[in-house]
């Protein structure tokens, strides 16, 4: 035994491509410092070597293994957990059944094209893409079992790829998809044909060719629907993705809805008048959720100005039990100006409905044929302008700024134990998205 | 002095509410009757002549504007003060120009509606936030030439700045106090303009005041 090398020695030999010592821990793939899967930065670490020396072995290794190192390097992403723990990702790999089997039937169709390329040549571009075989079923097994931020480099690895076989799911259209993918087939066949007719002029020699396109078609026969059948799951996996994101925006609207009323209604459940009204309100909003398609919080576009007014009428009653009494002179099609009005109107509202501890707020629309103004009014217990502290923005900011970048005008008037008046005014014909903000009416 | 503590007659088909407003306006005014219908509301405003009646907009037999008729051209000096949860404009339109003094809602506070009800039988008007939206809202376009009838007084067919900004503050909630202070006038010229803008309800011949109405139907 004398003979064999201690194995220490071995590791020491290349000691001048070595910075420091090895950690001496498991080898890790370091995702921190990847240009792949880390593997090369995590052998790198593991040994002790530099980096950049490991990646220039490996391309060269590549070039000798004529293009296995580039299968072993899969496997290895696939095998070696990353740092800072978890399982690897063929671990996790081993329970996707789905993964497993669109891997097999990538691999077999690459298998299936190798095959025709080798009958029709044998250059040592088929050699080199063998076992890209292996390499193309790992990063796939990779590309759906490992974390986000793995998948993003894989995506831009074979994003190319994707785009030019016009698999990209949810980057082009689908028509434009199936007019990229007929494009290529048509140039490919066209093509191949003018390839061979012009290696083989004799006829004759197409003969074998008639036994490969025969294989072809008993390959095909054989795993066609096997391919179909992945394609349809595959779509089926994206579809319940789908449905589970429309379930989660649903869980959201409800809770934001319903579940708060329902927290509101036990909260106020010693009074009758004002759970009747809660529930009323809430049916109004689930009708209209659910069977005229609106949702809920938000201002319609197809809503007049009085509808607007209403519903913030309702929305103060409802969530902060102040009676509004709303009255609206006239009424027009919203657009983005009074959209903003509605918007200032209704933070305003909600301020008094808040903060005045009046008993009830008066809201006041008029629309005239050259502005539409809104007021709104408490005789609540009023504030000093001054003394609103500087992070307090709602008045100044949701009111004020709405207002003004529209051209419109915001006046307050108000003081402590006189009540507020939020006088709104908006131009029915301005030009807002043209002017800076007006002057007018600016703190 | 009946202004000071005015006999009144309540119209209204729910009991419940007559029962209710008695209870509260007991103290301030004299409730001598109540009527439930159109029928009984006129024979017994016949009989006891009160100063107002609160009559209810809305009644089976025919509607508040039903028994404002029937009774005006005997019993002119019988104020209607209109009262309604519904607010549908043309109801409301409707029972003023029949000769309702004013409108206010059922959701009004007591201490208001007893100084409503003190008012119209002072022979002032009493609007309504919401009458005054309507009002305004009825008045808004200029009139064009086939919407009026001839009018002996083309000054009916249309509110003066000074009324409509009165009527502005109505709707926003002002009490007539609150008006007079905000336009440096009397609580009396406030009054004199509401009264004003009444007549100019009731008497207008513009095709519009029916048609808005018509038009407002919810």
């Amino acid at each position: 035994m004398g003979y064999v090398e201690h194995p220490t020695r071995w590791h020491r030999h290349p000691a001048r491509f070595r910075h420091r010592e090895g950690n001496g821990g498991p080898l890790r793939r370091d995702p921190a410092d990847r240009l792949g899967g880390g593997v090369a930065s995590g052998v790198a670490a593991w040994k002790g070597f530099n980096v950049t020396t490991v990646r220039i072995a490996f391309v060269l290794l590549t070039v000798v293994t004529s293009g296995i190192a580039v299968a072993v390097y899969v496997l290895a992403w696939l095998v070696i957990p990353a740092a800072g723990g978890g399982p690897s990702i063929g671990a996790k790999a081993r329970s996707d059944a789905q993964g497993i089997r669109l891997a097999a039937a990538l691999a077999s169709l690459l298998v299936l094209v190798l095959l025709v390329a080798a009958a029709v040549s044998d250059s040592w571009l088929i050699n080199w893409a063998w076992p890209q075989v292996l390499s193309v079923a790992g990063l796939v097994l990779i590309w759906r079992n490992a974390p986000a931020d793995e998948q993003a480099t894989i995506r831009h690895l074979v994003q190319p790829l994707e785009v030019a076989t016009g698999m990209t799911v949810g980057v082009a259209t689908p028509r434009r998809r199936a007019a990229l993918r007929l494009t290529i087939a048509g140039l490919l066949l066209l093509g191949g044909s003018a390839w061979l007719f012009s290696l083989h002029g004799s006829v004759a020699l197409l003969r074998p060719l008639g036994g490969v396109a025969l294989i072809i078609a008993a390959i095909v026969l054989a795993l066609g629907p096997w391919w179909l059948r992945i394609a349809r799951e595959l779509d089926l996996e994206r579809q319940a993705r789908v449905r589970a994101e429309e379930r989660t925006d649903i869980a959201a609207r409800v809770h934001d809805s319903v579940l708060q009323t329902l927290a509101l209604i036990q909260r106020r459940a010693d009074d009758p008048a004002k759970v009747i009204q809660l529930a009323r309100l809430q049916e109004r909003e689930l009708r209209a959720w659910l069977f005229e398609g609106r949702v809920p919080n938000e201002l319609d576009a197809d809503l007049t100005l009085a509808a607007g007014v209403r519903q913030i009428q309702q929305d103060a009653e409802t969530r902060y039990g102040v009676p509004v009494e709303a009255v609206t002179v006239g009424d027009t099609e919203l657009d983005d100006n009074l959209r903003a009005l509605l918007a200032a109107a209704r933070e305003a509202t909600i301020n008094a409905a808040k903060w005045s501890g009046a008993d009830v707020i008066s809201l006041f629309a008029e629309v005239e044929p050259a502005e539409v103004s809104l007021v709104v009014r408490d005789r609540g217990q009023g504030f000093d302008p001054e003394a609103v502290p500087a992070d307090r923005k709602g008045l100044a900011e949701s009111v004020h700024g709405r207002m003004t970048r529209r051209g419109g005008t915001a006046t307050v008037s108000t003081a402590v134990g006189e009540g507020t008046k939020v006088t709104l005014k908006m131009p029915r014909t301005a030009e807002p998205q043209t002017q800076g903000p007006s002057p007018v009416g600016r703190k | 002095m009946s202004a000071l503590r005015p006999r009144v007659v309540l119209v209204d088909d729910h009991g419940l509410f007559r029962s209710g407003v008695r209870a509260e306006l007991g103290r301030e005014v004299d409730v001598v009757g109540e009527a439930d219908d159109v029928q009984p509301a006129i024979a017994l405003i016949a009989e006891l002549l009160p100063d107002v009646v609160l009559l209810d907009v809305h009644l089976p037999g025919g509607g508040g504007q039903a028994v404002i008729q029937a009774v005006k051209g005997a019993h002119p000096q019988v104020r209607f003060l209109a009262l309604s949860a519904s607010d549908a404009p043309e109801d409301v339109i409707a029972v003023i120009r029949a000769g309702a003094r004013g409108y206010v809602t059922k959701t009004i506070s007591t201490a208001e509606l007893a100084d409503a009800v003190r008012r119209v039988a002072a022979g002032d008007a009493v609007f309504s936030h919401r009458l005054a939206g309507f009002v305004l809202d009825a008045f808004a376009a200029s009139p064009s030439a086939d919407d009026l009838k001839p009018s002996f007084d083309p000054e009916l067919e249309q509110l003066t700045n000074r009324e409509r900004e009165v009527l502005r503050l109505i709707a926003q909630g002002y009490t007539y106090k609150e008006i007079a202070r905000e336009l440096y006038i009397s609580v009396k010229t406030v009054e004199s303009h509401v009264s004003s803008v009444l007549r100019k309800l009731q008497l207008s011949t513009r095709h519009q005041l029916t048609r808005w109405a018509a038009e407002r139907r919810l």
